[in-house]
């Protein structure tokens, strides 16, 4: 009984895990696209490939940004206990 | 084997779910929040590390959408405040 539980826990919480990985590189993808593949050729060149590697690596940094500013503000903004609270609006 | 779970299972599974959806629309809001926000911040060609205003400029983004939701929020109810005199 146990092991079952565990089991479907374990799997709900890597569903949900692997869809915002997915949703994650979905976006780095379009808006990587959109800034470095302007003229699309043949093949992606060399060039493109640079931009499109350091693209994905500052997306994933403006991830990181917003997730730490976004926990630290909805925390902060528990603490607080405000009436008309971010808890009305999230 | 039995098919279903016991109670107290059963209950511990339902809290569970609560706390994994309300962490998954979290998860959501970050997601768009990161989107905007890189859309507003980060305007040039990509390079090897974030400058400083592009940094700040998340982080502000981020605050700043919050203030805006709940200043909407105050504007709203003072609304309909006014309009129940």
């Amino acid at each position: 009984m146990t092991a079952r539980k565990e089991a479907m826990m374990n799997s709900v919480k890597q569903e949900l895990a692997l869809a915002n990985a997915q949703e994650l590189m979905n976006k780095a993808s379009e808006r990587c696209f959109t800034k470095c593949v302007t003229k699309p050729g043949e093949s992606l060149s060399s060039s493109e490939q640079t931009c499109l590697s350091r693209c994905l690596d500052r997306y994933m940094d403006a991830f990181n940004i917003v997730s730490k500013t976004y926990v630290a503000r909805v925390s902060r903004e528990r603490l607080e206990g405000q009436q008309a609270g971010l808890q009305d609006v999230l | 084997m039995a098919d279903k779970f016991d109670e107290a299972s059963q209950r511990e599974l339902t809290e569970f779910l609560e706390r994994q959806q309300a962490q998954a629309r979290m998860s959501s809001q970050i997601q768009n929040f990161t989107v905007s926000c890189w859309d507003k911040c980060v305007t040039g060609t990509p390079s090897t590390r974030f400058s400083r205003s592009e940094e700040n400029c998340l982080a502000n983004c981020v605050d700043r959408f919050l203030d805006t939701s709940l200043f909407m929020v105050k504007q709203l109810e003072e609304k309909r405040i006014q309009s129940g005199r």
